[in-house]
């Protein structure tokens, strides 16, 4: 048994909102990955919840003509994975969210619980800070939608009051449209693993491939939050490519971040991989190939 | 704490079954317990060895942090459905002959995900076959005889050309 108080089920986006405002003190859970564990670690036994994995609005991925891609956030990482808009149009989330847990975790874990619940190592995100996400959040009132890089306010801590639901993810179609993303996860074991340290490049050249017109570097593990390296991507735009550039981006990428000592590694270690990473990860965006590193 | 029981209707091996289950019980919890299919084992408890593994809607999940509420209207399968008349599935056979089993704790939840993974009917790589075997944990055989196991039955399929 787990310690659970109360469970209400939320059939609709309407019937959740109305169940947290009834119950402030009310947790949601959809995948229950990160949830049930937390309860069953004691750290958040005792918890009342509102399920949500039953409501349909939230689930899936879908392309809008203006070419804005919506994801559902209770779309499970093995549905975004093997889903087709993603495929065709954003694959290196797909990629990333590959390398969730195991086989069974990324069948019932979800993208929108990746984000709210604040982890610096969350697979997903790195590339939605690169693709400057926005979080569609519902309210009971109109809802708002919060640029992904506002969404994270502190360690474990994101920009929801009660009452608020993660419905949709938006990826902006200007925002993909000529890019390439790769993704680098850095972590001791192959599977079943968190982040060591996590990198997301995405860019897009010219058509000749001779000049890097536009860069975005996101890390996991290296800040408090998920972390945008903009100086390096300033310092990098508009470089031709070759060896210079990938050589300025480890450099510039080294004095950017500002990773912690922890049990898993250390700063200087953080530091050494991160510079790596964020070399290979980029020169992936550049000169292709496929499978992770 | 409070007792609440709620209804769930769903489809076990097969069968349909309905059972009043505790809002707090884990679909884990549920089978065992009220439907006696002990093939699901309790584990670790918080979906790091995949000994609870079973396949809901198709897919495998860890059944020990999978609310039994949320089994309400699902198709579920454990290794007990497997067998037909007495006859096991060409993986259990195919776990026998590599000798990919020693103490057999594992063994259920090896079985239901090599499943799930089989009526994909893809042909992947070793490494691939690891990949998608990574969330079930084994401290007897060291992985290479359950591998060697899943190999070979995709062989066969791949060689059919059609999935079992």
């Amino acid at each position: 048994m787990f310690d659970i108080e109360k469970y209400y089920h939320a059939g609709t986006i309407r019937e959740a909102v109305l169940l947290l405002k009834e119950h402030p003190d009310a947790r949601l859970i959809c995948g229950g990955t990160d949830v049930l564990i937390k309860i069953r670690e004691g750290k958040l036994s005792g918890a009342s919840l509102v399920g949500i994995s039953s409501i349909k609005e939230i689930k899936g991925v879908q392309k809008m003509d203006s070419g804005d891609i919506f994801i559902g956030a209770g779309t499970t990482f093995s549905h975004i994975e093997k889903d087709p808009v993603i495929r065709e149009n954003i694959p290196v989330l797909g990629e990333a969210v590959a390398q969730v847990g195991g086989p069974q975790i990324r069948n019932m874990g979800t993208i929108g619980g990746n984000i709210c619940n604040g982890a610096v190592s969350a697979d997903s995100v790195p590339a939605l800070f690169c693709m400057n996400a926005m979080l569609r959040i519902a309210d009971g009132t109109g809802g708002r939608m919060v640029p992904i890089h506002y969404f994270y306010q502190g360690p474990g801590r994101v920009d929801l009051h009660p009452g608020d639901l993660l419905t949709h993810i938006v990826i902006p179609g200007k925002e993909y449209d000529g890019y390439r993303g790769h993704y680098i996860k850095y972590s001791m074991r192959e599977a079943m693993d968190i982040a060591t340290l996590s990198c997301c490049v995405y860019s897009r050249t010219d058509s000749r491939k001779k000049v890097l017109e536009d860069v975005r570097i996101t890390f996991g593990v290296a800040a408090p939050v998920p972390f945008r390296c903009t100086r390096t991507e300033e310092a990098l735009k508009g470089m031709e490519i070759g060896g210079e550039l990938y050589e300025k981006a480890e450099t510039l990428v080294r004095e950017e971040i500002d990773p912690r000592n922890s049990w898993r590694a250390s700063r200087e270690f953080r530091l050494q991989i991160g510079g790596e990473i964020a070399k290979r990860a980029l020169r992936r965006t550049i000169e292709g190939g496929a499978g992770h590193e | 704490m409070n007792k609440e029981m709620r209804l769930v209707q769903c489809v076990v091996n097969g069968t349909e079954v309905a059972e009043y289950v505790d809002v707090r019980e884990s679909l884990l919890d549920m089978l065992r317990n009220r439907l006696g299919l002990t093939s699901v084992k309790k584990g670790c408890e918080v979906g790091e060895c995949g000994a609870c593994t079973v396949i809901v809607d198709g897919e495998t999940v860890d059944s020990c942090i999978y609310l039994a509420v949320w089994a309400d209207g699902k198709n579920i399968r454990t290794l007990e459905g497997l067998e037909k008349d007495g006859a096991l599935t060409r993986i259990q056979e195919a776990f026998i002959e590599e000798g990919a089993i020693q103490c057999g704790f594992c063994t259920p939840g090896f079985v239901m995900s090599a499943t799930a993974l089989l009526e994909r009917g893809e042909t992947l790589s070793r490494e691939a076959i690891r990949r998608e075997m990574s969330g079930n944990l084994c401290r007897c055989t060291g992985y290479q005889n359950i591998i060697n196991a899943v190999e070979k039955v995709m062989k066969e399929q791949g060689n059919h050309g059609e999935a079992e």
